[in-house]
């Protein structure tokens, strides 16, 4: 397998404080990448820079090896085929359910496209198709302020599937979601491996458990240990990372 | 806290305010006007005038709520555009008072008062209707989208895009203070004579450029509401509502903002360039710190975000000041200050969705809330 996203010696500090230190990480095409790790270790500095919302100091970031996302804006890079979702639901709350996927929705993203565009019979059955992927076929009409904490992040996600990304990270996807809906998430993401890559980073445990990819430990904006959670739950860095300090 | 917006209305509800406002308007305003003018329902020369002055503040409403109400973008500046555009106007009004001014001369009076011998370069080809006309649309948007590039570029927003507004029209109104800006100083331009040939007094012309006042308000609602549904006014929603999403959709926010503020600043000075010929002067004071805060408590009081509910808010406001400015006119700033906290308070979603809340709790009782 070809690594679709590798970020080679990334160095980002802000005020002398190394978030990102010579980082080294690539992820397969297909893979299901869970990145774990305390308060600090550079995790979401890490999405920053894949995505163009932080520049690095130093290192390259390639996707698909040749496109280098240090060079390219947020728009571009989300158009390339990487996703993001955040780690607060972040949905546009005053436009239904729908109207999100819409916009999300990949294709053309000039001005005079906008003042035309209808979406096309395909288009509304692809977007039927991620409603129901995501679970909330019965909400498109609603406003999306109105959905629950859960259902939002699920609307984000389908946002992220109607972009058609090559890539999806997501930061704490589950957060604030109950069990039965962690569950049921954990569920999609694993029918979405393979067709797509997904990097997830998360806290909750059970859940990284649940997905079952591999794991990368970071700590103080290196990797620390990659492997089976099995394998970097029994390194002793890891451990002592977590509990030592 | 969900963001004070009210809703946009339904095509439904757009027809049928235009369908009244152009009946009134277009219909019933001039047919009056042709009774003799001793009689009582005969609308007076300077109520038609007052009336088309508040139309053109309808307008610069309704431009204001296009960028602030569906893109969020606050500007307590937009007196500026408006002012350029009745300056840019203005321009040919002068030119077309002739050799009746004071002075007999070819140049406007203030000029030969500044012992001036020809008109500045900028002046070139206003003595036509037509350059002047596109110069109201083509100066302002041309000023908003050279300051709207750097501003959103950098990604100012919020209250440091709003405070530099306030500081653009400040400082543009300094400039026009002085004489060598070739503008007219403190008196700006007034006294005009003619427009196209007619008599700018006379009442047909009068009633005419109302008429036009109300065409041009009513062709801009129609507009935006036709803009507001399209997918580019969804992403204007989502500007507002969530910018970074927007770019990690794939969209580059900065030209939306660009093409809406631009937009709205061209439309802000067309409804300045009817303003100028009714009420017959414009003077930096146009331009002051406090008229574009002023547009923006009209656009809160009617209701952000909902088209309609601006002009409302114009309207509402507008009568109020003109009645209490002829009765007590020191109450009046403390009037407005008044019904700006009163609304912040207590209307969120302004007159429009007092309006909204009324008729939807009488129509399903127990209303929600």
């Amino acid at each position: 397998m070809s690594a679709i996203l590798v970020l080679d010696d990334i160095t980002v500090s802000f005020d002398g404080f190394k978030a990102l230190d010579r980082l080294y990480l690539a992820v397969d095409e297909g893979e299901l990448r869970c990145i774990i790790g305390p308060n600090g270790a550079g995790k979401t500095t890490m999405m920053d820079v894949v995505t163009g919302k932080t520049r690095p100091d130093k290192g390259k970031a390639l996707f698909r090896q040749e496109v280098n996302l240090a060079m390219l804006s947020e728009a571009e890079i989300a158009r390339e085929g990487i996703g993001r979702k955040f780690q607060k639901p972040t949905v546009f709350e005053q436009l239904s359910v729908m109207e999100n996927l819409e916009l999300a929705l990949s294709g053309p993203r000039g001005i005079l496209r906008a003042l035309r565009f209808r979406p096309s019979p395909r288009e509304k059955e692809r977007m039927e198709e991620v409603l129901a992927t995501v679970g909330l076929l019965e909400s498109g009409e609603r406003s999306a302020g109105e959905l629950s904490h859960g259902q939002k992040q699920w609307l984000e996600i389908g946002m992220l599937l109607a972009q058609e990304p090559g890539i999806l990270l997501l930061d704490e996807p589950v957060a604030g979601m109950t069990d039965a809906e962690t569950a049921k998430t954990a569920e999609l993401f694993r029918s979405l491996a393979g067709k797509h890559t997904l990097v997830v980073v998360e806290h909750d445990m059970d859940f990284v458990a649940a997905l079952g990819g591999k794991v990368t430990v970071m700590a103080e904006g290196r990797v620390l240990s990659e492997g089976s959670l099995a394998e970097v739950q029994a390194d002793e860095r890891v451990i002592e990372s977590y509990l030592g300090r | 806290m969900p963001e004070a917006l009210s809703q946009l209305p339904s095509r439904k509800t757009i027809r049928h305010f235009l369908s009244w406002f152009a009946g009134i308007s277009m219909v019933l305003v001039p047919l009056l006007r042709l009774l003799p003018e001793t009689t009582f329902l005969h609308p007076s020369d300077y109520t038609v005038t007052w009336l088309g002055k508040i139309i053109c503040y309808m307008v610069l409403a309704l431009s204001l709520d296009l960028v602030w109400g569906l893109a969020g973008i606050l500007s307590l500046g937009h007196g500026l555009f408006f002012a350029l555009g009745g300056y840019a106007f203005g321009m040919y009004l002068m030119r077309s008072i002739g050799r009746d001014g004071v002075y007999q001369s070819d140049l406007p009076d203030f000029m030969v008062f500044l012992d001036w011998k020809e008109l500045p370069w900028y002046w070139t080809g206003t003595q036509h209707f037509a350059w002047a006309a596109i110069l109201a649309i083509a100066l302002p948007s041309a000023v908003a989208f050279v300051f709207g590039f750097f501003a959103f570029r950098s990604r100012i927003k919020g209250v440091y895009f709003s405070i530099i507004t306030q500081a653009l029209t400040f400082a543009a109104m300094l400039l026009f203070f002085r004489n060598e800006t070739g503008f007219g100083g403190n008196n700006g331009f007034t006294d005009f004579k003619r427009i196209l040939g007619y008599d700018i007094t006379a009442p047909t012309t009068r009633t005419i450029l109302f008429m036009l006042s109300a065409i041009l308000l009513s062709a801009a609602l129609w507009g935006s509401s036709l803009l507001a549904r399209t997918r580019f006014g969804r992403i204007l929603t989502a500007v507002r509502d969530a910018e970074a999403r927007l770019r990690f959709c794939g969209y580059e926010p900065l030209g939306f903002k660009l093409a809406i503020w631009t937009l709205s600043a061209g439309l802000a000075g067309l409804a300045g360039a009817l303003y100028v010929p009714q009420v017959g002067i414009i003077n930096p004071s146009e331009m002051s710190a406090a008229n574009s805060i002023e547009v923006a408590i009209w656009v809160a009081v009617g209701g952000r975000g909902s088209l309609v509910g601006p002009l409302a808010g114009a309207g509402i406001v507008n009568v109020g000041k003109s009645w209490l400015t002829a009765t007590v006119p020191d109450l009046w700033l403390y009037a407005l200050g008044f019904l700006f906290i009163l609304v912040t308070l207590f209307l969120p979603h302004g007159v429009v969705g007092l309006v909204g809340r009324l008729s939807s709790s009488r129509s399903t009782p127990g209303g929600k809330a």
